[in-house]
């Protein structure tokens, strides 16, 4: 099958995104947990916590640095690869996308004051306080880039008038049904990848018998942290389940194989449905999704049946749907059990499944940070703008799109590769107990 | 409000002009001291220099197309759809830089590969960018029904387009050599101020023959343009003094911050006299900026939004200079 310019631009889109997003989750996620380090290591006194803020901060720069330009790759790809898309979406929606680069200057600003910044204070406090504009840019920017994704899928704030958009009002199409539930999701879920991400370094080199008091202080608070993220990862699910019932219910139907529209409809795990729809092998909890949709058994679930064929989503997105959440619950079983049984048992911090079981964390919730992209941009088909444009209207037709394609891959593996060798040395050639001897006299 | 977003996006542009050409140019200067034996005595500066700031740089790229993308979306849409190729370089270019800066410098400093990747890019970026300028003058593109095209070919030998990306190039290197002069006249390091001081003497030259020669060549390539630009001649002829004040102050060797303000004035005021006289139009015959400007109600907010950022911006910005610019020890190397 010969692939179209849509079909090159969607997958050029999709490589750009997949690639940038792992970079964006650590860029959102990993200021949080160096601005925690800090904090806790100034009110206790403990160089190994400024220590760990210090390293995180020094690895944070490769990152941030791949962030960055594949950040650009992605805001320049949307005018290239979809220029009659961007040309709708500048009218109406260019707003967020404008204060995502000034809330991105703000964090740049700061990152750089704060990484060249360690020991010129005279209180170690003042530096911390440089982390939280890093923060606060990293999680706005992160928060106004989600809204302009919310107002694809409900767009709302104008009115199309014989083909032309009137009565436009920015701050209500910023402001549309999806971007509570979107941006609450997003910011829990990077900062869980995050935490787990560092805990899955602390966990791995204390298995390999390079553990010691810098090791499990970081294990503890990445974990805790991890905790709290992965709960409010899951309320954030919760309010996502219930927008999409509410304001895009095909999306969910789609997520859940749900075709008649029915009240007390039931929850299916995992199984597998083929080319007749037909669902085998999957565990049905009854009543459960109109309980998770509207809070009540009785709870009417719109089924896909009330939608003619050519605007339902794929129904593949169901198996990415139910690793995301399977991943989630396992985080936050994970980090639950080494905080909470840990605190009476503290052997099992030392089980080697469980240290394994967390080495695995970091993997595994970037993972699903890739599956609940895909699910929430492949739920949205067939459109670009919900009601509104097809993505197969958006697309360029310009010439080259393949060409294109194959220079950004090349381009990603150089960057992807590069950036674990040079991570990789800047760590081996000096370990934590090393360089606390040399900055602290230790 | 067309004149005020174009304005806005125009001192964008500019400012990414100035901090991205000190960028390209110290980029291109590190790597020259290192095949050249010079590393030990400008390296040292330009990393000092680069390394708190050089996210910032590319953060005024990212303003202008999101910027043109909410004040001029037909504009962002012409231009979107014709230079899927060209932009495309631009931005692997700029992946590379900013990505093997990152690697040089925090991660294995010894690596000339990855210094050659950033100092090669550093001058192939402004010639790609640049030609999107020329594409503006229009002849480059053309309308079929749906279809916008790119006639790359006529761009290749098209004597316009060579004399902007040389201009691109010896401006990038004056520019920086300029800013580096009075940056290590700051920190007090008298060997490296002798060797930007005459990489800034050597680069004066080719700036202002290339500006004429692009002059030149811009009145047969768009006699129509040309003749506005004669219209404001005031403007050129204020950048021609700056210059000449800018030249005279490097030459006695004192002086070097308010040389270096003569020669951002220079810019200053050929860029907008150029974009001035340019109006209205971003892309000829095509687009103008009474054409492709998005509603009121997006221009508003747009330039609110712009005015909350700035309040909020300035402050920061003048914290980072005042850290690290104008902070005479740590450009000495003292903290």
């Amino acid at each position: 099958m010969e692939w179209s310019n849509v079909d090159w631009s969607r997958m050029l889109t999709a490589m750009t995104l997949g690639f940038h997003i792992i970079f964006a989750t650590i860029g959102v996620g990993i200021p949080v947990m160096i601005c925690l380090a800090e904090w806790i290591g100034i009110k206790k006194g403990d160089s190994h916590y400024i220590l760990m803020a210090r390293r995180w901060a020094r690895g944070f720069t490769i990152t941030v640095a791949v962030g960055v330009v594949t950040g650009t790759c992605i805001g320049l790809q949307l005018s290239l690869l979809w220029p009659s898309f961007m040309r709708i979406a500048g009218q109406v929606i260019s707003l967020p996308l404008f204060m995502e680069t000034f809330a991105f200057f703000f964090e740049a600003i700061f990152l750089g004051i704060y990484l060249y910044t360690w020991d010129r204070f005279k209180k170690p406090i003042y530096h911390w306080l440089l982390s939280l504009p890093v923060v606060i840019g990293s999680s706005a920017s992160a928060f106004f880039i989600t809204t302009v994704n919310a107002f694809m899928n409900t767009p709302q704030g104008f009115k199309l008038k014989e083909g032309a958009l009137v009565e436009i009002e920015p701050i209500i199409a910023m402001l549309n049904p999806a971007t509570p539930s979107k941006t609450f999701h997003v910011l829990t879920s990077s900062y869980l990848s995050a935490a787990f991400i560092l805990a899955g370094i602390a966990a791995f080199a204390i298995l390999r018998g390079r553990g010691g008091d810098y090791q499990r202080k970081a294990l503890k608070l990445t974990l805790t942290a991890g905790f709290v993220f992965a709960l409010g990862t899951a309320i954030a699910g919760d309010v996502s389940a219930k927008f999409l019932s509410k304001y895009q219910p095909e999306k969910l139907a789609a997520l859940e194989w749900h075709f008649e529209t029915e009240p007390g409809a039931d929850l299916l795990l995992f199984g597998k449905i083929d080319e007749n729809n037909e669902i085998t092998n999957a565990i049905k909890i009854p009543g459960m999704l109109s309980f998770l949709a509207g809070n009540s058994f009785g709870h009417e679930v719109t089924g896909l049946n009330e939608f003619p064929e050519e605007v339902r989503p794929p129904l593949w997105i169901h198996y990415l749907f139910d690793s995301m959440v399977g991943i989630g619950v396992f985080a936050l079983m994970i980090s639950g059990t080494y905080t909470i049984i840990g605190k009476r048992r503290s052997s099992i911090r030392n089980s080697k499944l469980l240290l394994m079981m967390i080495i695995s964390g970091g993997p595994l919730s970037m993972l699903a940070v890739e599956l609940g992209w895909i699910l929430a941009e492949v739920g949205r088909q067939p459109w670009i703008l919900r009601g509104y444009m097809k993505v197969s209207e958006g697309a360029t037709t310009a010439a080259g799109v393949r060409m294109t394609f194959m220079l950004f891959l090349g381009l990603y593996l150089l960057l992807g590769t590069i950036t674990v060798a040079v991570l990789g040395k800047m760590f081996k050639n000096k370990p934590p107990h090393v360089e606390l001897g040399e900055r602290y006299g230790k | 409000m067309e004149i005020l977003g174009i304005s806005i996006l125009w001192i964008f542009l500019f400012g990414y002009l100035i901090v991205a050409s000190i960028d390209f140019g110290a980029g291109f200067f590190a790597f020259y001291g290192r095949i050249t034996g010079h590393e030990h005595v400008i390296n040292h500066l330009i990393s000092r220099y680069l390394s708190p700031v050089w996210e910032v740089t590319n953060v005024f790229f990212v303003f202008f197309f999101v910027g043109l993308i909410g004040f001029f979306p037909d504009a962002a849409y012409y231009y979107g759809t014709a230079l899927l190729i060209p932009g495309s370089i631009s931005l692997i270019l700029l992946a590379i830089r900013g990505s093997f800066y990152a690697f040089s410098n925090y991660g294995s400093r010894e690596s000339t590969l990855y210094l050659f990747l950033y100092g090669a890019t550093g001058l192939l970026i402004p010639a790609s960018l640049s030609t999107a300028l020329t594409i503006s003058e229009g002849g480059f593109l053309v309308k079929e029904g749906d279809k916008v095209v790119f006639l790359a070919s006529k761009l290749f030998t098209s004597p316009y387009s060579w004399s902007v990306v040389v201009l691109a190039i010896v401006s990038v290197l004056f520019i920086s050599s300029s800013f580096l002069t009075y940056y290590a006249s700051r920190a007090q390091d008298r060997k490296a101020l002798g060797l930007v001081r005459k990489f800034a003497l050597f680069w004066i030259g080719p700036t202002i023959l290339a500006s004429l020669l692009v002059f030149a060549s811009l009145g047969k390539h768009n006699p129509g343009h040309f003749e506005k630009a004669l219209d404001l001649w005031y403007l050129f002829g204020l950048s021609l003094l700056f210059f000449c004040i800018a030249f005279i102050l490097l030459i006695k060797g004192k002086r070097y911050g308010l040389s270096f303000i003569m020669v951002l004035f220079q810019f200053f005021f050929a860029f907008f006299g150029y974009g001035a006289s340019h109006l209205p139009y971003i892309l000829e015959p095509y687009v103008t900026i009474f054409s492709s400007h998005t509603n009121e109600a997006m221009g508003y907010a747009l330039v609110t939004a712009f005015i909350a950022g700035l309040l909020l911006l300035i402050p920061s910005l003048g914290l980072l200079l005042r850290l690290f610019l104008f902070d005479a020890d740590y450009i000495k190397g003292k903290k």
